[in-house]
């Protein structure tokens, strides 16, 4: 069966992971490679990596890590930050990249979505969401979270979908940082009505908010920084409460 | 040893370079004829659609020198695919080294996506490729197109249904799967092929 996906997701500031974390056995805690190879042996099942760097060098050095990242760690990984054309994903997936995901430059430029579908596949174009619940209905949000679109969470969803993207990954900003639980309604309409797999993000604080993710949100993966950042929740401890839970886990 | 990988315009050559030097072998990625033919052992791996790789394989004169081969070799995903008889991706004409085709997959519950995409367990293998399995272990799968179960079946995954994600037939060793990113079980898998 088909196993729900765990997945840390690190942020990547001039080539150093940016939030801390209480790992002891590692020589280097902010390397995201040696960072990256430890969730992989704990059971990570995927890895994501947010260049959130806002320079021309930047990206520079983040394109030499993808290298590094590549070379050393044996499970599938999506890079993302700072992709606004087709030759920032040619460039990325030559790096070794297995996918990549795009935010607000989808948004600005929906018609990327169906040239990184055409030219690389459907299978690695994540498009990311950030969405907020307004008095109008899930709202989605440029650049971090800063500045309100027009755009409807279900409809830009579904837009993308039919554009050719292969996953979706939607960060509720009404959850995020809160440790509440994912919000599992619109995670649940997601993936009742794309025929894409959707990746839940923003508000694990308890290993029950993955489960919940997962039945009640219908997730096909789950992405969490903090809690495994700092140790709070070991990622094969996750996944053995899962198993328990009855959820399809790879052990 | 000497390991050769098939040089090729596949997405994923680089991935199997790195595998391997993980696993302490430096493959020699190359399409010259020669040097595949005194390879040990060959990779041919496969990232990209049936159609515009199997004519780029026929004007490179790769697709005869595949078949020929008889050293063990190992091909992945869409390297797969193209070593069987046919393929629905652009109807067409693939290798024929095991005789049997390959379909698209039709979901027919909602809940069923295309591409059949993450970690999927292998059941009931039979090749050497997988000695050392006592369970079934999640590999990595990324694919639309499937080959039906057959007389070479050498692992099956239940995916919408019941499938082929590994073939074996005498040196032609295939998996549908991605070895080079199923992390330990993908590196036994390579280990395993490395050393018949």
């Amino acid at each position: 069966m088909l196993a729900k996906r765990i997945i840390p997701c690190l942020d990547i500031k001039d080539g150093q992971t940016v939030k801390g974390t209480k790992f002891v056995n590692l020589r280097q805690a902010g390397d995201p490679v040696e960072l990256g190879k430890a969730y992989s042996e704990q059971g990570a099942d995927e890895l994501v990596y947010l260049d959130i760097t806002a320079s021309h060098e930047g990206r520079k050095t983040f394109t030499d890590l993808v290298k590094r990242i590549a070379a050393q760690i044996n499970i599938p990984f999506t890079v993302g930050g700072g992709i606004n054309e087709l030759k920032d994903v040619d460039r990325l997936l030559n790096a070794g990249a297995d996918k990549v995901s795009i935010n607000s430059a989808a948004i600005r430029n929906p018609m990327l979505v169906d040239e990184i579908a055409k030219h690389f596949g459907s299978q690695v174009c994540v498009v990311a969401i950030d969405a907020r619940q307004t008095a109008t209905g899930w709202k989605c949000y440029l650049n971090g979270g800063r500045v309100e679109t027009e755009r409807y969470l279900y409809e830009w969803a579904k837009e993308v979908n039919d554009r050719g993207a292969g996953e979706i990954l939607f960060t509720s900003m009404d959850h995020d940082g809160v440790k509440t639980g994912y919000a599992n309604e619109a995670l649940a309409h997601l993936s009742e009505t794309l025929d894409i797999p959707v990746i839940a993000s923003g508000g694990a604080g308890k290993m029950e908010h993955f489960r919940d993710a997962f039945t009640f949100g219908k997730a096909d993966a789950a992405l969490a920084a903090s809690v495994f950042h700092f140790g709070e929740i070991p990622i094969m401890k996750l996944k053995e409460y899962l198993h328990e839970e009855g959820i399809s886990v790879r052990l | 040893m000497n390991v050769a990988i098939i040089k090729y315009n596949a997405g994923n050559i680089f991935s199997v370079d790195y595998a391997l030097k993980r696993i302490g072998v430096t493959p020699i990625i190359t399409s010259d004829k020669e040097t595949l033919l005194k390879a040990d052992k060959i990779i041919f791996p496969g990232v990209g659609e049936a159609e515009t790789t199997m004519k780029y394989l026929k004007e490179q004169n790769l697709d005869k020198l595949i078949k020929d081969l008889k050293q063990p070799l190992l091909g992945i995903c869409l390297g797969m695919q193209l070593m069987c008889k046919y393929s629905e991706e652009g109807n067409t004409d693939c290798l024929g080294i095991f005789d049997t085709e390959v379909k698209r997959f039709c979901p027919e519950r909602h809940k069923d996506k295309v591409p059949h995409m993450g970690w999927n367990t292998i059941e009931n293998t039979l090749s050497p490729l997988f000695k050392g399995f006592d369970k079934d272990e999640y590999v990595y799968f990324v694919h639309s197109y499937y080959v039906p179960l057959n007389e070479f079946t050498a692992a099956r995954t239940n995916y919408i249904l019941p499938y082929s994600s590994a073939l074996h037939k005498d040196n032609f060793y295939a998996t549908q799967f991605h070895p080079e990113k199923s992390g330990r079980t993908g590196e036994r898998i390579l280990r395993n092929f490395l050393e018949l």
